[in-house]
């Protein structure tokens, strides 16, 4: 058994209660002891990265009970991408936040930012529905937290919504989970393949509304429409570094649904059929209508670009819902490619907000501070964003395009283009608003002197590298995510690995 | 018993959903406690309703589904560790603002807070 599986679960879990207890009043340890945690978790998450796509799925059984009636660990390479992928965000958003201060603006920063960690990279490596839940509650209850940090009214309200409309979408999936046990006898998820796929007839009506009430659980983490409400404000009002972390807590839903949808309910269940695909695919495509539609309405720099997250989750949905393997190809690619994007995008908008002291797009501003060079980091990322070419944006919309070639071709492809045009033309409005109309602005205040902040520009900087490099190694990396796709849908290997006992 | 159950568990659905749609603060929040209440029982029914039975198996006897009941007990101490989160952050926002509606109201992009002082409690 391969101990290093729970180190990115356990490595946080010990870190933020010793950071709490022992230096609470000392910022400068803090800093030091969580960033030297988050980049040893980077460096573990690479190891795992790495076995994980040499070795078929390991799992880890706690306290050595036998699935499946212990919780288990399972790391396959869906599972270590997504944790690489959340430590490597977070290492970078961290030093972020040391470089601006953020973390001085409020207390508990580095142990809410750890336990964070703790719940993102349990709810992907988990195999337990239940734990799940658990590892949920706790990204959760962290995100809360971090959510108002620094504080103030409007982020206060906001917070409450966020937290309200979360509460709820807890009791959702504690009502779905019982639902699933009282049809089928357990939470495993690999014992839940094995128990819906030879499930008598008269049971599948209950479990159909287990599942459906797990997809909506997922929908409200993945910001799917109807249930994409509580996005906006949060993400605008949550402070910037934040929301760029927060970038990977939607695509939590993402994995989850892929999770679920692909391993216990996959579209040739007979109880279930294809019912999730065609809920979702009408779903996302509505999600991305709205993400674009808010984009080219947004009146804040903030609200613009959560509305463009909204919309890329629209993008990663479409292509999840054909529960293809080149599709699952595009949409991993995508997922990449929108959690660096979506980060990018918000820790430029917090350097300007910053600057500005005004996130309005509706009355231009004198020039900001560095003003050429955010607006250059604006320009960027919002070319990731809205999928134009040069970068990762533009490639990823392809591959989704590519993969949907189907029945809903027509609807599909005219959704993704006219939205990637609205985008555009929502961010070369905000772009202009801020940035170029500054100039046409007579005043009398000298301009603003530098503001000195080398780490906060740096670590935007080496996202739009990451960005970069996910372009340039768009090859290796579609090849490999292939695999990743091949994995995922060949069930037995996940089975077997969980329950080496099991016929199929 | 089932029927007490089962419509114990729809009444305090529909009373933590209705509540839940208000717009102050205090009835959302026990709205969502109601609705807690509502889905610890459901848990706790999705074993199977059984009457005087341990939750062991000893040799042939009947039993009742312990899981479950592990189940609920973490189910009850994540919603009461949430609820008296979601009072503190109520009572927080409250006291900032001076009113306890929950939801932002329309308006413009509001100006950005002051920034505090660096280090500041």
């Amino acid at each position: 058994m391969n101990h290093w599986i729970i180190a990115p679960v356990i490595l946080p879990a010990l870190l933020a209660p010793f950071i709490v207890l022992v230096m609470r009043h000392d910022l400068s340890l803090q800093r030091i002891f969580s960033t030297t945690g988050t980049a040893v978790l980077a460096a573990i998450s690479l190891v795992l990265l790495y076995t994980a796509a040499t070795n078929p799925p390991e799992v880890y059984f706690l306290g050595n009970w036998p699935a499946p009636f212990g919780i288990v660990l399972v790391l396959d390479r869906l599972s270590a991408m997504m944790i690489a992928l959340t430590a490597v965000l977070a290492l970078l958003v961290q030093l972020y936040a040391i470089g601006t201060g953020w973390d001085a603006r409020g207390n508990h920063f580095h142990a809410l930012f750890q336990f964070q960690l703790m719940g993102l990279c349990g709810a992907f490596l988990t195999g337990d529905a239940f734990n799940l839940f658990v590892f949920f509650e706790v990204l959760l209850i962290a995100s809360y937290g971090l959510m108002i940090h620094g504080g103030g009214a409007n982020r206060l309200k906001a917070g409450v919504q966020y937290v309200a409309y979360n509460l709820v979408g807890s009791t959702l999936f504690l009502f779905a989970l019982a639902t699933i046990y009282s049809v089928t006898g357990t939470l495993n998820m690999a014992d839940l393949a094995v128990k819906v796929a030879e499930l008598p007839a008269g049971d599948a009506a209950l479990l159909r509304v287990g599942a459906v009430l797990l997809l909506l659980v997922f929908a409200v983490k993945g910001a799917l429409v109807p249930l994409q409400f509580w996005l906006p404000a949060t993400y605008s009002f949550a402070p910037g570094v934040v929301a760029a972390l927060f970038a990977v807590m939607t695509k939590v839903g993402a994995y989850a649904v892929i999770r679920v949808f692909t391993l216990i309910f996959p579209p040739e269940t007979a109880a279930t059929g294809t019912l999730f695909a065609d809920l979702l695919m009408p779903a996302a495509v509505v999600t991305l209508a709205l993400g674009a539609i808010g984009v080219m309405g947004a009146t804040g720099m903030a609200r613009l670009v959560a509305f463009a997250a909204i919309g890329s989750m629209g993008t990663l949905f479409i292509a999840v819902s054909q529960f293809t393997p080149q599709a699952m190809t595009a949409a991993f690619y995508y997922m990449l490619h929108s959690t660096l994007a979506t980060a990018i995008l918000f820790l430029v908008v917090d350097l300007v907000q910053d600057r500005r002291r005004d996130d309005t797009l509706r009355t231009p501003l004198p020039p900001i501070a560095q003003h050429g060079l955010l607006a250059a980091l604006f320009f960027g990322g919002a070319i990731a964003m809205a999928g134009m070419p040069p970068l990762s944006g533009f490639l990823g919309k392809m591959l989704v395009l590519d993969a949907t070639r189907g029945a809903d071709m027509t609807l599909i492809w005219t959704a993704i283009l006219v939205t990637s045009l609205i985008t555009v033309v929502g961010f070369s409005r905000a772009g202009s608003a801020v940035f170029w109309k500054a100039y046409a602005i007579t005043t009398t205040q000298a301009h603003p002197e530098p503001k000195r902040e080398p780490l906060a520009f740096g670590m935007v900087l080496a996202l739009m590298a990451a960005l970069v490099a996910l372009t340039v190694m768009a090859g290796p990396v579609t090849a490999w995510l292939d695999d990743t796709s091949a994995e995922l849908f060949d069930r037995t290997a996940y089975i077997n690995a969980v329950l080496p006992t099991a016929k199929e | 018993m089932e029927l007490l159950v089962a419509s114990a568990v729809g009444m305090m659905t529909a009373c933590g959903v209705y509540l839940i749609l208000r717009k102050r603060s205090f009835p959302v929040i026990v709205g969502l406690a109601m609705l807690s209440y509502a889905v610890n029982v459901f848990i706790f029914a999705s074993g199977r309703v059984a009457i005087g039975l341990p939750p062991i198996i000893t040799d042939g006897a009947a039993y009742t589904d312990p899981l479950t009941q592990a189940l609920v007990l973490t189910a009850i101490v994540i919603s009461f560790g949430m609820t008296a989160l979601i009072v503190m952050m109520a009572l927080g926002a409250f006291l900032e603002t001076g009113d306890d509606h929950i939801g932002m109201e329309e308006r413009e992009a509001p100006p950005l807070p002051a920034k505090p002082q660096e280090g500041a409690e």
